[in-house]
């Protein structure tokens, strides 16, 4: 199962490690790891959000071990997927399979469609639809609109990105 | 300071008349538009030469043709502000050199000279002691090149991005807020005289592709060409796709980008927040550079128009007056 973590730790050496030693220990196999520190922040508290895959049964051992650790564990939830980007499709969307464009990014494991707002037009016209990208990592992000730009070539859809930040 | 003026079109006669109007010491020796032209030494008479070109259509002398009033006529700069060709770069380009060899100082509103022959005419400038400069070929009014020259000196510019083409603008806006197609919202802009007849150029981002070359030469010297940037235009976009964007509190801009570090030079319409800077309204153009030092410098202001691409014009002539002319 795939679990995220907010953790409260105190913000010294070593904490860190001590945090996430139980996961191995626990069979674990960490995702992510964000550090989430507020920029006017001068407590010596540390807000992490880990992402891990637990082996089914284990999460209440980890929680345990955790605390023996002196980790404050703030939120545990289902929620795995932290980058959300929105693009725009425009083009004969059903034609060329909706559901398997779709499927292209359900597939990778790492990234997934969870929204999609859709408007079709006459017959023949090109329909166009806002799609919601969720992915684990920036990375994984950019590896699923990679995948999403190469399918929108094939399937001749006209891809509109978000402005990023580029430098 | 003595300057000859060569092309008649609308930003033309608003370099004549904004020089005639305002007291800046700009003396027109030398006149010329696509079939005629005149010179005087003395300085032309610029009320008249108006008024002649309205009435005839010629400026001047059918049988002076404009490179003659370049090669000939007395002054220390050549405004040229011919129209602009994008694939050959000509006349503009053979004028432009023909001032330079002459030693003569050079300010262009023409893309297509900068765009292809940046590196050429740069040098050819050096060589010769004068100045050439383009501040109205990017942005129209927004002092982008003088900024990045003298305000940002020192800066290392990692990344720019910005709104560079005002018909695209003109179109989007008309589409996002009043939900028209796109080929309404082209018809308006054209019947305004925002578009041209063969709307090709600003549609499909060749116009803010042309310009990304130019700045992307001008701070980085990397002799990018416009067949280097990832162009889309903004022809295949629904009023759909403006209001699906709208549903989140983002429209959708044709953006202009150049990032040489993750050798990105592109033009693309985007998703953009409607709070971002460069969301601008009507044909307003908007530019943002991120930088090592200032970090991002964000300007907006009209990127066309007469009096508008004169102001860009009179800056760069009285730039070199200043730097140039004087201390001679």
């Amino acid at each position: 199962m795939q679990v995220s973590m907010k953790l409260e730790m105190k913000d010294s050496p070593g904490q860190l490690v001590a945090a996430i030693k139980p996961i191995s220990d626990v069979g674990g196999n960490i995702i992510a790891v964000i550090h989430q520190r507020e920029p006017d922040q001068d407590t010596d508290i540390l807000d992490v959000q880990i992402v891990l895959e637990l082996p089914e049964g284990r999460l209440e051992k980890l929680i345990v071990l955790l605390k023996e650790q002196g980790v404050h564990i703030q939120r545990i939830g289902e929620e795995r997927l932290l980058y959300k980007r929105t693009v725009i499709l425009i083009g004969h969307l059903m034609h060329t399979d909706l559901s398997d464009t779709v499927d292209q990014i359900d597939s990778t494991g790492y990234a997934e469609v969870c929204e999609l707002s859709m408007s079709m037009p006459a017959v023949n016209e090109r329909s166009s639809s806002r799609i919601t990208i969720k992915a684990l990592s920036k990375t994984d992000m950019e590896s699923a609109l990679a995948i999403l730009r190469k399918v929108a070539k094939k399937k001749d859809l006209l891809m509109i990105e978000p402005l990023g930040e580029i430098a | 300071m003595k300057v000859a003026l060569i092309g008649m079109g609308s930003v033309g006669r608003g370099v004549a008349e904004m020089i005639a109007k305002k007291d800046l010491g700009l003396t027109i020796t030398g006149i010329a538009d696509s079939k005629s032209g005149l010179i005087s030494d003395r300085g032309i008479n610029i009320a008249k030469v108006l008024a002649t070109k309205k009435k005839t259509g010629m400026c001047g002398d059918s049988t002076i043709p404009a490179i003659d009033v370049i090669k000939n006529a007395d002054y220390d700069a050549l405004i040229e502000v011919t129209p602009t060709n994008a694939l050959s770069g000509e006349p503009a380009t053979g004028y432009i050199k023909a001032a330079l060899n002459r030693k003569k100082h050079v300010v262009t509103s023409n893309k297509g000279p900068v765009a292809l022959h940046y590196k050429e005419l740069k040098a050819l400038a050096q060589k010769n002691g004068a100045a050439f400069r383009y501040e109205a070929t990017v942005a129209g009014a927004i002092p982008i090149m003088h900024t990045l020259e003298h305000g940002l000196a020192g800066n290392e510019i990692l990344a720019l991005y910005g709104v560079l083409n005002g018909t695209c603008n003109y179109i989007l806006n008309r589409m996002a807020d009043e939900g028209l197609t796109y080929a309404q919202a082209l018809m308006e802009a054209r019947e305004l005289g925002y578009a041209e007849a063969d709307p090709t150029y600003d549609v499909q981002g060749i116009d803010a592709a042309i310009k990304l070359v130019i700045l992307a030469n001008t701070i980085w010297g990397n002799g990018v060409k416009l067949e280097d940037v990832d162009r889309t235009g903004i022809d295949l976009l629904t009023a759909d796709a403006l209001r699906l964007a709208e549903d989140e509190g983002c429209t959708i801009r044709l953006i202009a980008e150049a990032c040489p570090r993750r050798n990105l030079f592109r033009v693309s319409p985007r998703i953009i927040e409607k709070s971002h800077p460069l969301v601008t309204q009507g044909t307003l153009n908007a530019l943002t550079l991120e930088t090592d030092m200032a970090k991002e410098i964000t300007m907006i202001g009209r990127g066309a128009g007469s009096v508008e691409t004169a102001s860009a014009i009179i800056g760069d002539l009285l730039f070199i007056r200043d730097c140039y002319v004087q201390r001679a």
